[in-house]
């Protein structure tokens, strides 16, 4: 018998019940994580239905996506003088929801509450081993530390908060070995653009991807989030990369981490987590970063990147391609370097965490956005935004022009009350491009923070590589 | 959920790639709470101009549309976020069932919560669907094909629990809820707790 991935030995110690031909298996979920847009419904049907939450001590509660990114003054007045009235509704209702079903919010005024994807590993709730799903497809991020997370959609949410159960079939496995090391400007973000571009937004679908290789290994905790939040973008079911003591340090001490002895039961436990060495997969795929420049997107979804300073692809007469060509007012065969630009997002559960804003800074330090750029910099937590201001980085931000918001996932969708105006251009740090995603009519082109950053100062689509200091 | 056993209709085509979640239902339209009238929002920027005016060349908007339960998309439908609006915001329309070559893990797994049929099919059946707009087929989910106006009729892969959930009407919830014992038993005996 050949040895176990570490997506199978996470799986296999989940299955309440096997699958048959008949039957998905019924497979065990350790961490919930819930926001005000995806559950509505699931409580209604709760509701409806006489049920209760089977384990309120597993959810992990907050409000991020329709939240205003501007400071919320109080719940009545307040909220409605920052916030139009639909959104407003639904954050009332999810903290009426959580008091009826006992369930502990990360609401406004919480030091713990930010981005779902970003709360969960900074509070230590997202563990090595671990199960972790949320009515957000972002939900792979928590695979960087080695757990299986996934997105669902209301109804599922619905069956974890009643059963803590999902009714699952085993997907498929698929090995990216990533070797090469990093050139200087070049960042995590840089990568997993790349990975999408050459295996296509559908090139993962069925497949949970275990990230492994030399360059993985180098990489910290925040980029290797980074990484597997995009995951999704390829279509796959989620992504994992091995626990090592880079995690084990990044969990040590934060809030819900074990402590004393069940700490290093715990860490015996995750270190072993690793694929055996004679694990196989049903697909590998490799990439070498050495030579990797800076991405950036130039269509309608994350598949459609280039290397900064190479034109886009010809025409060859597709009808998508045309369609997305037309929509972002881009020309075939030139590069997207020297594009005018009008708005720079740094944030979403991608890059927004404080190495991300500390790449920022570093760029920003010293110079002026353009004059004909907005930029805005939202932290996607409130621990990260006291911790970016503990060292200063939010002065950095103001001197330069940038706007310095609340914690939020802001401009990453167009929801809340951070949206692109028709027709402007955004060079974001978000994850993705589709049309409309940020605003109705807006064009959003996915960059790192270093080259959102280099681009706000230029004005135009820049390549951070000029600008390091 | 609502039992469906065959479905026969003209389809409409809308032959992009890649159409995300987000085309189907804007985020702007995310903020509601319930379920109700959600088909207003269906491919809303595709459908409206920005003044709000019906986009008549749009394929949704074609007449008939409304009376067509089936949609022929491009490969990749319903990639990108996993909200459950997309498939909400097609049956309140009136589509039962959507043909692709490859459609998008999360999505699929919404449409079957909801009695939204997602059908996949070789890439020849797919660009004949796709060149002959209208066409009056059949999706048969008892013998799991789909019949075309010109003879061919095609299997199409589909989860048997998935399928026995389409035929009988079953709630998923009430089904992971006859496990409750398995449940109780399993967060009993695990080596470690979460
Ligand atoms: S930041 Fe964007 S992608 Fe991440 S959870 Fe929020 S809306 Fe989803």
């Amino acid at each position: 018998m050949s040895g176990r991935s570490l997506f199978e030995k996470v799986w296999d110690d989940h299955v309440v019940v096997p699958e048959t031909a008949d039957t998905p298996a019924v497979f065990y979920i350790d961490l919930h994580i819930i926001h005000e847009v995806t559950t509505p419904q699931a409580f209604n049907m709760l509701r409806a239905n006489g049920l209760k939450v089977r384990r309120p001590d597993l959810v992990l509660a907050t409000m991020d996506h329709s939240t205003p990114t501007v400071p919320v003054p109080d719940l009545g007045a307040g909220l409605d003088a920052v916030s139009d009235p639909e959104p407003a509704a639904q954050i009332r209702q999810m903290i009426k929801n959580c008091e009826e079903f006992g369930i502990e919010l990360h609401g406004f005024g919480s030091a713990q509450r930010g981005i779902v994807h970003v709360i969960g590993p900074e509070i230590g709730a997202t563990q090595p081993g671990k199960t972790i799903v949320c009515g957000d497809s972002h939900s792979s991020t928590h695979g960087a530390f080695g757990a299986m997370g996934f997105g669902i959609g209301t109804s599922e949410v619905g069956h974890v908060l009643a059963t803590q159960c999902l009714l699952q079939r085993k997907p498929k496995s698929m090995a990216v070995n990533i070797t090469g090391k990093l050139q200087p400007g070049v960042a995590a973000k840089d990568i997993i653009l790349a990975l999408i571009g050459k295996i296509g937004v559908d090139g993962g679908t069925g497949h949970v991807i275990e990230y492994r290789g030399e360059t993985i290994r180098d990489l910290d905790m925040e980029q290797r989030m980074t990484i597997c939040n995009m995951t999704i973008e390829a279509g796959a079911r989620a992504g994992m990369i091995a626990p090592d003591e880079k995690t084990i340090e990044f969990l040590r001490g934060r809030p819900q981490a074990p402590t004393g002895a069940e700490w290093d039961a715990a860490v015996e436990r995750w270190l072993a987590l690793a694929s055996d060495p004679d694990a196989s997969f049903d697909k590998e795929v490799d990439l070498d970063v050495s030579e990797l420049e800076p991405q950036v997107t130039y269509g309608t979804n994350p598949g459609m990147v280039v290397p900064i300073s190479q034109a886009i692809p010809s025409d060859h007469g597709d009808i998508s391609y045309a369609k997305a060509i037309r929509y972002m007012q881009v020309e075939p065969d030139k590069p997207m370097l020297g594009t005018k630009v009008d708005v720079v997002f740094v944030g979403s559960c991608t890059n927004s965490r404080i190495s991300d804003l500390r790449a920022v800074a570093g760029i920003l330090k010293d110079r002026r956005v353009a004059d004909s750029v907005r930029m805005l910099i939202v932290p996607g937590s409130q621990a990260v935004k006291d911790k970016a201001e503990a060292e200063g980085l939010h002065e950095v931000f103001i001197a330069a022009g940038a706007e310095w918001r609340e914690a939020g996932c802001s401009m990453c969708l167009g929801m809340n009350s951070d949206k692109l105006g028709k027709g402007e251009l955004c060079v974001s740090t978000s994850n993705r491009n589709f049309e409309g995603r940020q605003g109705p009519g807006g064009r959003t082109v996915l960059a790192s923070p270093e080259t959102a950053a280099a681009s706000a100062v230029a004005g135009v689509i820049a390549d951070p590589r000029d600008l390091l200091h | 959920m609502e039992k469906l056993h065959t479905l026969t209709s003209a389809t409409t085509v809308l032959a992009i790639a890649d159409v995300d979640t987000d085309q189907i239902i804007p985020a702007r339209y995310l903020t509601t709470t319930t379920r109700e009238g959600i088909g207003k929002a269906l491919f809303a920027d595709w459908r409206y101009d920005k003044q709000g005016n019906v986009i008549e060349d749009f394929p949704l908007n074609q007449p008939g549309a409304k009376q067509r339960k089936i949609l022929v998309a491009g490969r990749n439908f319903g990639c990108g976020s996993s909200r459950e609006h997309a498939p909400w915001a097609l049956i309140d329309f009136g589509i039962r069932a959507v043909i692709s070559s490859q459609i998008a893990d999360i999505f699929r797994n919404n449409s079957l919560k909801n009695g939204l049929v997602p059908v996949v099919v070789d890439k020849d059946v797919h660009q004949w669907l796709l060149d002959n707009p209208g066409a009056e087929v059949t999706v048969d989910v008892v013998a799991t094909e789909l019949r075309l106006p010109n003879g061919t009729t095609v299997q199409f892969p589909i989860d048997r629990f998935a399928r026995h959930c389409l035929l009988e009407g079953v709630d998923q919830t009430g089904f992971l809820m006859q496990n409750l014992d398995e449940i109780t038993q399993f967060e009993a005996n695990r080596p470690w707790q979460p």
